[in-house]
């Protein structure tokens, strides 16, 4: 039996899919195993299908494969939508006393449970997905006691009756299998003492904002960023913090920049539409030097694309978008925890520079729930930096002759003073129009050239005075090198356990400014650019950057890449080099 | 800055590139009278505004401001407010900017009812693009881009406010001084968000709604003895559109800014230099 388990349970949209899945991964994640999660969901409400995957294991699990070792099937397309993926032990759980005929196909250990009638025993035909979920640990060999523990957290607000309603129907999805089923299933779930938590991509940005002194929020709903608005919303609060639902995009993003002139951490986010209505108001950001953060959270495009679907297709436009130039920071976390700690950094990249920040995160990331120990996020080393504020006392040294406070002054960092409405004798204005130091409009052909190269220099003080390293993996002698960004590092680091050749993998969080990777091409005999777009824009970037020809793998049909597809499509690479040379 | 400002503290040193005898010079004067009649200084006041000629009054008034892009500068007043509910925020825009590209962020911040004062200056013509019609010029008037007559219906700006659930509706007009810096005074003490659309005329591309048009067909409300608190009265003032009315025409006694509902108290301008107290308790509640 292999180490890991690969759980699903998959239905109509409407089914409680998604809260079943969660309880379950829950369970395990409390039972102190690492999980790994991903969902299969449509742009629908109700009907169509959908899944949520659960991959578990003792060790660490960074991302998902190919297999599937046990099926809850509430409808015959679930069974259909998988077949690729079950093997000839894999357990399939249905309802045969539903309308629906369940075609199992033989090769596969059939396991028909009266979900709806057991469950309606236990207090309510609601209850049959919890049944299913019994019937799954008796097959997993995993002790009912951690499903226990889950279903208290999840219904413990509502009421004991609840708890034990929920618990009866698990244990008779248990019972039922160990009387009708005398089989044995090979599967033993070890469990440990640990305590992990479990979070998603999005549920990370927003702890990241909170922890870092976000108080403003303004977004406007749209799949998958929306959670990042869910999770703030109520939790903000207790921070002396708002959340606005705007009327649109432009709204949104105009909001956060008055909460950022008025002094407070602002931020919103979106996906790939919104960024588009958002652009126009991003160059206002730059040529105002107002700090804001940007959380990206890409899927499908362009247009409305595929809402529910895996994709990184918006490296070029947090990158070049808008028209002019504008200096900008672009930060992309690789992982989950990274999204938490991205995030801290964003706030304090945009305040030091007074530069707009976009956190790149994607759909693959935001909707997959991982455990880590909560030393993860380890809130001693959280540093919050605000820049260069002035206050009644300080602020004399930014006045001009005639007292007048200079919010655009040219400092040899490229970086001016913040003067927070309320200061005194700090009144100014500031205008997406070319301005003066003193914010006022100019078409001075001078004071344009200063304010252009003022805020560029920015960018060459950051450069030089944060660190822009990226992560680091495999053989750093290794003749193969792997160039990654975003939510691929996990499934590429799994990949690398299962590779004949040796590799060396860079993982890029940093995509303005970003780290320089000339010496690294150079020294590698052939480099590879993994990426989930169909021309490869990282790719583009790093031939740009390092005057080098690089070696593309790339998906774009809708999913992320799996640790089995990679291991095979990179060792194909490498090999097809050894072919040529030789 | 001393607790009491004077008008002309509200005056910056930049002069006006406005066409002379340009109504946004009185509209500008009664907004700085009505902020330093009602206590406020420059450091503590906040005015945002979008493109046009009206937005260019940042630059002529000395406060905390931001020229914005078009039509959006009342979410960015909304953001300024609601993240420091102290400062004072007046949003000025212009007819095209506040009714055509703005028009939803206006619907929506009328009903979101944040506590600040939006001026329009209302010139029923595009200015700074050099004449081409607005949303609020009448059906028949030719413009560069309306040679036969715009052939729509022009938007009733007091209109949309009351059926977006506005608690303050006013009108003034620019060149009436006194009535103007009055009614601005009290869209500023009034809690919520507040409209004033101010005629403000064009003496270069709009020769029908003139300085003399405005004097020869406003009715003011003190004459007609209106009550603005009761809703039906103001409900058939503002929907009588033979007539142009200044004055309050609406102001709902019992509104209460949205920042209040919110329970915003505090400037958010102050955070903990390293994570908040209890922050761990966000991470546990993942377990």
């Amino acid at each position: 039996m292999p180490e890991d388990l690969n759980w699903a349970v998959g239905g109509e949209a409407g089914d409680g899919i998604d809260s079943t899945g969660k309880i379950f991964a829950q369970a395990l994640s409390r039972a102190g195993r690492h999980v790994f999660t991903s969902k299969d969901f449509a742009s629908r409400i109700r009907g169509g299908y959908t899944a949520y995957k659960i991959r578990t294991s003792v060790d660490e699990l960074n991302s998902v494969v190919d297999r599937l070792d046990i099926l809850v099937a509430l409808t015959q397309r679930t069974i259909d939508e998988n077949l690729d993926e079950l093997h000839e032990d894999s357990v399939v759980i249905y309802d045969g006393e539903r309308s629906w005929d369940a075609e199992v196909p033989d090769e596969q250990i059939d396991l028909d449970v009266p979900l709806k009638s057991l469950a309606e025993d236990a207090g309510g035909a609601i209850m049959q997905n919890v049944v299913a979920l019994g019937a799954a640990c008796e097959v997993a060999g995993f002790p009912i006691e951690h499903l226990d523990s889950a279903l208290e957290k999840r219904f413990g607000d509502k009421g004991q009756k609840l708890v034990d309603n929920n618990q009866e129907a698990a244990r008779k999805g248990r019972d039922y299998v160990q009387e009708n089923y005398d089989h044995d299933f090979g599967y033993s779930l070890d469990t440990t003492d640990n305590d992990y938590v479990l979070l998603n991509g999005d549920e990370a940005i927003g702890m990241g904002a909170l922890v870092g002194g976000c108080r403003f929020y303004a977004g406007y709903p749209i799949t998958p960023a929306t959670n990042v608005m869910e999770y703030l919303t109520g939790r903000i609060d207790n921070y002396g913090g708002t959340v606005v639902q705007a009327e649109d995009e432009l709204s949104a993003i105009n909001m956060a920049l008055g909460a950022a002139r008025a002094g407070a951490r602002s931020m919103t986010a979106t996906s790939g539409p919104g960024i588009d209505l958002m652009t126009e108001t991003f160059g206002l950001i730059a040529t105002s030097e107002t700090p804001i953060v940007i959380a990206d959270v890409m899927r499908s495009g362009p247009s409305t694309g595929m809402p529910t679907k895996q994709e990184q297709g918006d490296l070029n436009m947090t990158l070049y978008g808008g028209h002019g130039e504008i200096p900008r920071f672009v930060l992309a976390p690789t992982t989950i925890a990274e999204c938490f700690h991205k995030t801290i950094e964003a706030f304090n990249l945009a305040e030091k520079y007074q530069t707009p920040v976009y956190l790149v995160s994607d759909l693959a990331m935001a909707v997959t729930e991982q455990t880590f120990s909560p030393e993860e996020f380890d809130m001693d080393e959280v540093e919050i930096d605000r820049g260069k504020v002035v206050d009644e006392d300080s602020i004399d040294q930014y006045l001009d002759e005639q007292g007048r406070f200079q919010p655009h002054y040219d400092a040899a960092d490229g970086v001016s003073p913040r003067a927070f409405p309320g200061t005194e004798q700090g009144a100014h204005m500031t205008t997406g129009l070319e301005h003066d130091e003193l914010g006022r409009r100019t078409e001075d052909t001078d004071e344009r050239v200063q304010q252009v190269d003022k805020r560029n220099r920015k960018v060459e003080t950051a450069q030089n005075e944060e660190d822009w390293s990226p992560r680091e993996f495999g053989d750093e002698d290794a003749e193969n090198l792997v160039l990654t960004w975003g939510s691929n590092e996990g499934a590429i680091r799994e990949a690398m356990q299962d590779l004949d050749v040796d590799v060396r993998l860079i993982s890029v969080p940093y995509m303005f400014p970003r780290p320089d990777l000339t010496e690294a091409v150079e020294a590698a005999e052939k480099t590879v650019v993994v990426e989930c777009n169909a021309t490869g824009q990282f790719a583009d970037v790093v031939e740009r950057d390092t005057l080098t020809r690089v070696e593309r793998i790339n998906k774009y049909n809708g999913v992320r890449f799996n640790a089995d597809e990679l291991a095979e499509r990179i060792t194909e690479t490498f090999a097809a080099e050894s072919e040529a040379k030789a | 800055m001393s607790s009491q400002a004077h008008f002309t503290d509200f005056k910056s040193d930049k002069q006006p590139t406005w066409c002379p005898g340009c109504g946004d010079f009185g509209t500008m004067n009664g907004m700085m009278k009505a902020l330093a009649n009602t206590g406020n200084t420059p450091d503590d006041t906040f005015i945002c505004a979008g493109i046009g000629c009206s937005g260019k009054i940042g630059t002529y008034m000395h406060s905390y401001a931001l020229h914005g892009v078009h039509g959006r500068a009342l979410p960015v007043g909304t953001g300024v407010k609601l993240a420091n509910p102290d400062l004072e925020v007046m949003v000025a825009g212009g007819d095209g900017d506040g009714y055509s590209i703005g028009a939803g962020h206006f619907i929506h911040a009328v009903r979101r009812n944040v506590d600040m004062t939006y001026v329009v200056m209302d010139n029923r013509i595009y200015g700074l693009t050099k004449g081409q019609f607005s949303p609020t010029s009448r059906e028949e008037f030719e413009t560069s881009t309306s040679p036969e007559g715009t052939k729509q219906s022009p938007v009733h700006p007091l209109a949309l406010a009351m059926a977006a659930g506005g608690s303050f509706i006013a009108q003034s007009f620019s060149s009436d001084a006194m009535r103007h810096t009055e009614i601005i005074e009290q869209a500023i003490e009034h809690d919520g968000f507040s409209l004033v659309n101010t005629y403000s005329p064009c003496v270069t591309f709009n020769d029908v709604d003139t300085y003399d048009f405005f004097r020869d067909s406003l009715v003011d409300l003190d004459e007609e003895d209106h009550d603005p608190t009761d809703y039906d009265q103001a409900r058939q003032k503002i929907m009588d559109f033979d007539n142009i009315y200044q004055g309050v025409l609406y102001q709902d006694d019992d509104s209460v800014g949205y920042e209040k509902r919110l329970g915003i108290e505090e400037p958010m301008n102050e955070i903990p230099e390293g994570a908040p107290e209890g922050a761990m308790d966000l991470v546990r509640e993942f377990y």
